[in-house]
């Protein structure tokens, strides 16, 4: 398994468009891939989960990847976290 | 017999054509159980899929013709009915529980909803429970085997019938297909009637009832002229209004043939026809018309259609292209002017009991100066591409007004200084939209290179009514007297002091209203690019001597209606 964690920077935390994004970037791999926030896990390929978490700004976000992609898929979902602005 | 409907006139022209009705069908189910639930679970994911088919060509038109940033709620719309969770749950639910698809639908969504509208600590989530409403509307629509209408799904020649349009709604407008649009409410400045003669269609706004008393694939005849509406016409009027459309036709071409040329009186008194613009794409809308000038370019869609204030560079792109795109022609570009109705996400104001008389425009720009002084400086570099003039919105005082230009005095300064190339000639000056700077304008017309009254402000300041509030628009007076007076007095102020006075309100281009405004002595008439050419041509057979007369005999006049009657009668 493959993980990493993140700090949420953007002042709206993560809401609809780079949630979005971030859905439509996990959703390119075929890993099983968690976002872990406040004790709760979401699939990140589901952006109602994304959305559901209410990750505001300042959270502290965990995600995991599990499969033949996992390591590829969290380097591309750390550089959209980055490029959209959701952390440093 | 046919029926008839009337409501505001917004746009001119006369169309012919069936009724799409743009409103939201009947989306009511019964809850059923069901036992094969196969089937069900196959109905559901082809329900989903022509939801996501539909939405892929509304967001491919709204790219085209809103731009990436707008599309962006479709592409969310798309990941939506792409979520895994979201069709896992309902299949589950359809599996277990043995119901129909609509109701699995229904529910789960239902439970998401709540959850987000339940985040009253986050009202950005809150608001994407509207997201899944609509999203679920459409996959409703699919699923009872009705259409969802959109304006992007118009593939034949149709005249739009809804409740209101929003800016997205008419930014999909094809005009290959849409001949004119109606809608129950709304009013001759109303968001949609803007579009309406931007896009060059008739439009009737304001009718109450249009989309209960038409019905989709009625034969409607739209008068934008005169506001009349006829649902089933018969061929007698069908005929006399082809006639009508072709006189229309016959006057629009002469107003054509006046594209390039001077806008000049009977008598051969030259006045400015100008233009009033929004964006940079609107340069070709003026052109097209023989715009003399750029009479009001509001800077706001800078502000508005970012999500964060709008560097230097920016604006001055926007200001180079238009400054460059007319050609050595004026363009008046007005300051900032945010705040009233008009908010930004990244620029929090304060909540007000009376937003229009409250913080905004100049009063903003003066008491946060880092944001007025970045507008100034891009205005100042686009200077060099062509001949441009910078207004103030909303000044009350002559101490505002010189505050204000002491700011661009300095920072055009530090730009000599730096040695940065500067244009010598940029005339600055201020919109006339508040009563006590008309009072006082022989003092400010000392200071300022030109006045530019803004009607629609002014005449809310002068009659206090809230030009939103239906229950006071009559006092929406544009031919009072006393509204005629203040005018008069801007005229005067401004030529005593050797300074030009120009309109850039929605009555510049009233057609009533030109001959009085040409009488009092106005220079300058901004308006709607496409009332550009007819006001050419109305002027063309005005005399200055009668007119002169015209508006010394409407100043005396007690009413408004008197005076539309007193211009209606000598102007036939």
């Amino acid at each position: 398994m493959e993980k990493q964690d993140f700090n949420v920077t953007a002042e709206t935390g993560i809401h609809a468009r780079p949630a979005t994004i971030l859905v439509q970037t996990a959703s390119k791999f075929s890993s099983d891939i968690t976002l872990q926030y406040d004790g709760k896990g979401v699939n990140l390929k589901s952006i109602m989960g994304v959305m559901s978490l209410g990750v505001g700004q300042g959270a502290a976000v965990t995600i995991s990847a599990e499969g033949a992609d996992e390591k590829d898929a969290i380097a591309a979902i750390a550089e959209t976290m980055k490029k959209e602005g959701l952390s440093d | 017999m046919s029926n008839r409907l009337s409501g505001i006139a917004a746009s001119n022209g006369i169309a012919i054509a069936k009724a799409y009705m743009l409103v939201d069908p009947d989306l009511s189910f019964n809850e059923e159980t069901i036992t094969d639930t196969k089937r069900e679970v196959e109905r559901l994911h082809d329900s989903f899929s022509e939801s996501k088919k539909e939405l892929e060509i509304i967001k491919e038109h709204a790219v085209k013709s809103l731009g990436e940033e707008e599309a962006a709620v479709f592409e969310a719309h798309i990941t939506i009915l792409t979520d895994p969770e979201l069709i896992g749950a309902i299949e589950t639910k359809i599996n277990d529980d043995k119901v129909n698809a609509e109701s699995a639908v229904k529910t789960v969504t239902d439970m998401y909803i709540g959850m987000f509208e339940a985040m009253t600590d986050n009202p950005y989530m809150q608001e994407r429970a509207g997201d899944i409403r609509d999203v679920t509307k459409r996959v409703m629509s699919h699923l009872l085997g009705v259409t969802l209408p959109s304006p992007s799904l118009i593939d034949s020649t149709s005249i739009v019938v809804s409740h209101d349009l929003t800016p997205s709604d008419t930014a999909q407008l094809d005009r290959q297909f849409v001949k004119a649009f109606i809608t129950d409410i709304g009013g001759r400045t109303s968001h949609s009637a803007i579009m309406s003669r931007t896009l060059e269609i008739p439009a009737i706004v304001g009718t109450g009832d249009a989309t209960t008393s038409i019905k989709d694939g009625d034969t409607i005849i739209v008068d934008g002229n005169t506001g009349d509406i006829i649902i089933d016409p018969s061929d007698d009027e069908i005929k006399q209004y082809e006639a009508e459309a072709a006189k229309f036709a016959a006057e629009q071409a002469e107003w054509k043939s006046l594209k390039d040329a001077k806008t000049v009186s009977a008598d051969g008194k030259h006045f400015d026809i100008a233009a009033n613009v929004g964006t940079p794409d609107d340069l070709d809308g003026v052109l097209d018309n023989g715009g003399e000038a750029i009479g009001l370019f509001r800077s706001e869609f800078l502000y508005m259609n970012s999500s964060e204030l709008p560097t230097e560079d920016e604006q001055f792109e926007a200001y180079k292209k238009v400054a460059e795109g007319m050609n050595g022609k004026q363009v008046v570009v007005r300051t900032m002017d945010i705040g009233g109705d008009k908010h930004l996400p990244y620029l929090p104001l304060p909540e007000e009991m009376n937003p229009f008389l409250g913080y905004r425009a100049i009063r903003i720009s003066l008491s946060q100066q880092d944001i007025f002084r970045t507008q100034l400086r891009a205005l100042l570099r686009a200077s060099n591409y062509g001949k441009i003039a910078i207004m103030f919105p909303m000044i009350a005082t002559v101490n505002e007004f010189k505050q204000a230009r002491a700011i661009y005095d300095e920072e055009r300064q530090k730009m000599i200084d730096a040695g940065q190339p500067v244009a010598d000639n940029i005339e600055v000056g201020m919109m006339m939209e508040i009563p006590a700077a008309v009072i006082i304008a022989d003092k400010l017309a000392k200071y300022a290179d030109f006045f530019s009254i803004g009607t629609n402000d002014l005449i809310q300041y002068t009659f206090a009514a809230d030009r939103g509030n239906e229950h006071v628009s009559y006092l929406y007076q544009p031919y009072n007297p006393s509204l005629l007076r203040l005018i008069k007095q801007v005229i005067d102020t401004a030529h005593a002091e050797g300074k030009w006075a120009g309109m850039c309100g929605e009555m510049a281009g009233d057609q009533i209203a030109v001959p009085i405004l040409m009488g009092l002595g106005l220079d300058e008439f901004s308006m709607s690019a496409t009332s550009m050419l007819q006001t050419r041509s109305l002027m063309k057979r005005l005399n200055t001597a009668d007119v002169k007369t015209l508006a010394d005999k409407a100043l005396e006049l007690e009413t408004n209606e008197e005076v539309q009657k007193l211009v209606e009668d000598s102007c036939k």
